[in-house]
């Protein structure tokens, strides 16, 4: 495919820290290759900021492939962007026009609180896991890997769910800010598997509890999060969850 | 250049090469139950090692202390990772063994390894798979229910375990999850956006770190008894690589200044199948598995300057080099063969694209043999991602792939026990130098984290632990004082330079010389072209760099500051070791040392050592100290895939 160049104009939510104020600044680039990934664009802005003498924009990222889920923004409201299942740093600007506007803001959520600029901290979603999330195996007691046939398909409907990469767009594109897209793909993961039989429901109980703590919101089902997850995950894990939490509930009480 | 060899001792137990990891493992000293947790433990890094070796220390009972750079533990480099990991466990029946998987890697790794480590590395593969398969690691199964292998690169048989193409995801959220678990219980501490910038050591020992804050910019001190750097490697040395953004150096760095040895900085893995460079926007590269190379065909027009399009070009118009010279790997060679035969045949004016810094990697056969269906299943997220980040369907057109760095097999000098040349400083993983040689094999790289974490070291610290006698130490220490006063010196001094280019416009010059110098292939008069010019633009960097900012709050243009000032320090002992090595070796390939075939010319007589620096000052040479190699196993050979 061959390359262009385009004109955009980019208003960019700039806060320094949690505590001060924040608006949108806005920026005109010129020169903006169509083979550049979004986060090219912005250290090309970055970079015209510095010699400038402005402070550049902070915004997260880290390997620029797509699967450690650090990087993540809005643009014009979606997370992400436009393109399905695409990380902000997969999203490339042929994506777009030359002479779009692009309102580029941070994920908003109470349970997300902002750091600075585009970055906030998700340190939540660690917590969350940190409840159950795994599989309580010491190393060493592992019993041999082919002791235990798993049916195919259910090792791949496990791993659709453990594709999570935990950027929290689902959280972003939720107008409750829930959260329930990211604790039920890893609930779903070892509920499928042999593996999480024993832990299964003190697990689900003790996730759900800590995402509530957290403060993330219910889900209503708008099916946002599925729209915005860059890898896809879908919705059938948190019908999934609710079958769990509902199940255990029961018998705990 | 002075050398000597006095101060390495290997701690290689003597006996059978398969009864040598048994043996240590009986003389070494333990550490009670109800003992441990009066030891703390600082672990710098939750990639692969350090996820698992701090998960497996607080199981056992330690009290653990663990830093890292990204917001999440999660988000460690090793994530990347895509195609697979290597075990011996002969599930395929096809004659793998341990032996044969050692003998692979230190073949592989051109005979610059140490037997022992690689056979140990061998030996623990299999229990990689039943820990991770316990920990709900999806690996791919088939219908059967039991576990699928692949072939890679370098291997005659199929011993790779794999998750998709997102196996290092797969392992990394396992051992973050086991992690994770010891949070829970109390038994860790982790302090994630924290950047370590020294190493303190007291009494000789290593006894903690100091770190910045990247949140708050707050220095902090962490004390304990013994100290693990699992920081991965330095390939962002060169600017563009497929390392994260945050991949550095400065961990290793800040304690090889303290006195960690750095062996075989030269050896650096250029990968052959990444997406190749589009433009000076450029900021990082990304790789396409190697696992496409079981069914792609690699291949350039028979004709220089051929710019049809790659479907309008015959088939006896073309030419399958890798098939035509390696008859019995033929796509499947190791990396390093691979990535010098592209070089090759773009040298040759057979490139192919725009910058004609490029090969085809070809599917067309494999969709007509096994179907379309098949070859998604199979490939299907990476082809996505060629998609996007090219803009072209590799469904119909074959992918254009080039080298690119990758991964870096040298790292900070290791005995057996994984310890450094500083008592108490262990380092783990991509980190340190000891088990690939000079070219690592695919699906290596997660085998050895791995194993680094979860089965050796868990093992050898205890050795440190109960071994010597520790005294008290805590954060008041004169050494931590004074370390933390040194690293708020430098940040200081990198805000206050003030001048007029980004940092990154340095690390790019950096990247380009080192790329040009000490790439893909290497020469005297190169490599001493970039000792001149790397002292020079370090030089300009302390003098014209721009950071904006202040120091108490994130600034991610400070952070990258720090690095790039290590990545200019480092650069130069990187092109020290690749000029004192007269010899091609794996990933190091001297132009003036290859035979008739343009294949890498080892000389064993001369270099069949690990070079291990000793820092002397920036800017001033390292001191040699030199490892004898001894192979007792494997016959030194000519390596050959033909």
């Amino acid at each position: 495919m061959s390359e262009s160049t385009m004109k955009l104009t980019l208003k960019i939510w700039r806060q320094s820290s949690a505590a001060s104020a924040g608006r949108l600044e806005t920026y005109e680039l010129d020169d903006v290759s169509s083979d550049m990934s979004f986060l090219e664009m912005l250290d090309i802005l970055n970079t015209q900021l510095i010699e400038k003498g402005e402070e550049p924009v902070a915004f997260d990222h880290d390997c620029r492939e797509g699967i450690c889920g650090m990087c993540g923004c809005m643009i014009n409201g979606k997370a992400h962007g436009l393109e399905r299942g695409t990380t902000l740093c997969q999203l490339h600007m042929r994506k777009f026009n030359s002479g779009d506007t692009l309102v580029i803001e941070p994920w908003r959520a109470k349970a997300f609180p902002l750091v600075k600029d585009l970055v906030v901290d998700r340190s939540a979603f660690d917590r969350i896991i940190e409840a159950g999330g795994y599989i309580s195996v010491s190393t060493g007691s592992a019993p041999e890997a082919n002791g235990l046939p798993i049916p195919r398909d259910c090792s791949e409907l496990a791993f659709d769910a453990a594709a999570c990469i935990g950027c929290g767009a689902c959280v972003a594109s939720c107008k409750n800010a829930s959260a329930m897209l990211f604790v039920s793909a890893k609930v779903s993961q070892f509920a499928l598997l042999p593996q999480g039989q024993p832990e299964r429901q003190r697990r689900v109980l003790r996730m759900v509890e800590a995402m509530d703590n957290e403060g993330f919101g219910n889900c209503t089902n708008e099916f946002e999060c599925e729209a915005a997850c860059p890898k896809e995950i879908s919705v059938s894990n948190i019908a999934r969850m609710n079958r769990e939490f509902l199940g255990a509930s029961i018998k705990a009480t | 250049m002075s050398s000597s060899n006095g101060k390495l001792e290997s701690r290689i137990p003597a006996g059978a090469l398969d009864e040598k990891w048994a043996k240590r493992k009986s003389e070494l000293k333990l550490v009670a139950p109800n003992n441990r947790r009066k030891f703390t433990i600082v672990v710098v890094g939750t990639g692969l090692a350090g996820a698992s070796a701090a998960a497996s220390l607080g199981e056992m009972g330690y009290n653990v202390i663990v830093v890292c750079i990204q917001d999440s533990a999660r988000r460690a480099h090793s994530i990347a990772a895509q195609g697979g990991i290597n075990a011996a466990k002969n599930y395929p029946n096809d004659n793998d063994s341990v032996f044969r998987l050692f003998y692979d890697t230190i073949k592989g790794g051109d005979f610059r390894a140490r037997e022992a480590n690689t056979y140990r590395l061998a030996e623990v593969s299999n229990n990689i798979i039943d820990q991770c398969v316990a920990q709900g690691v999806p690996f791919a199964r088939e219908y059967g229910g039991l576990l699928a292998n692949r072939t890679f690169g370098g291997a005659q048989v199929s011993r790779t375990f794999y998750a998709r193409g997102q196996t290092g995801q797969q392992l990394l959220l396992g051992a973050y999850g086991a992690l994770m678990r010891q949070v829970d219980a109390g038994r860790v501490k982790l302090l994630p956006r924290r950047e370590m910038l020294d190493l303190v050591v007291v009494d000789g020992v290593a006894r903690g770190v100091v770190t910045r804050n990247l949140i708050t910019g707050a220095y902090e001190r962490y004390a304990g008894h013994a100290v693990l750097l699992c920081t991965g490697g330095y390939g962002n040395v060169f600017y563009l690589s497929t390392n994260a953004k945050a991949s550095n150096v400065t961990a290793a760095w800040r304690a090889h200044k303290r006195g960690a040895f750095f062996a075989n900085p030269c050896y650096t893995q250029i990968h052959p199948t990444c997406i190749p460079v589009s433009g000076d926007h450029q900021s990082k590269l990304t790789l396409m598995s190697e696992s496409l190379r079981n069914d792609g065909r690699v291949w350039v027009p028979m004709k220089a300057g051929d710019k049809r399009p790659p479907n309008d070009i015959p088939e006896e118009e073309r030419d399958y080099y890798l098939e035509r010279k390696y008859p019995s790997f033929g796509n499947m060679v190791p990396r390093d063969v691979a990535s010098r035969n592209a070089k090759m045949v773009c040298d040759e004016g057979r490139g192919v694209g725009p910058s004609g810094l490029a090969v085809y990697l070809d599917f067309r056969d494999a969709i007509q043999r096994d179907g379309i269906e098949t070859i998604r299943s199979k490939y299907g997220n990476l082809f996505h991602m060629y998609e996007k980040i090219t803009g072209e369907n590799p469904y119909q057109v074959p992918m254009r792939i080039y080298p690119a760095v990758h991964y870096t097999m040298g790292g900070l000098w290791v005995n057996y026990d994984l310890e450094s040349t500083v008592p108490g400083l262990f380092v783990l993983g991509e980190a340190n130098f000891s088990d690939h040689g000079a070219n690592r094999l695919g699906a290596s790289a997660l085998m050895q984290g791995l194993a680094d974490g979860y089965f050796v070291l868990p093992y050898t610290l205890p050795g440190h632990l109960a071994g010597r006698k520790l005294g008290d130490v805590d954060t008041d220490h004169e050494a931590f004082k004074a370390a933390e006063k040194e690293a708020r010196e430098r940040t200081n001094k990198l805000l206050a330079v003030k001048g007029s280019r980004t940092v990154d416009s340095f690390h790019r010059e950096l990247g380009l010389i080192m790329w040009n110098h000490c790439g893909m292939a290497r020469n005297r008069k190169g490599l001493e072209e970039a000792l001149q010019k790397i002292p020079a633009l370090r030089e300009a960097f302390w003098k014209d760099v721009r950071v904006l900012g202040e120091g108490e709050d994130l600034n991610q243009e400070l952070e990258k500051a720090g690095r790039v000032a290590d990545f200019m320090e480092f650069a130069e002992l990187m092109v020290r070791d690749a000029l004192h090595r007269e010899e091609s070796c794996g990933g190091h390939f001297r132009e003036e040392y290859q035979t008739e075939e343009g294949e890498a010319k080892r000389d064993d007589e001369n270099f069949r050592y690990v070079a291990a620096w000793e820092f002397q000052g920036v800017g001033k040479p390292a001191e040699l100290h030199k490892e004898a190699l001894e192979f007792e196993n494997v016959e030194l050979t000519q390596r050959s895939y033909k």
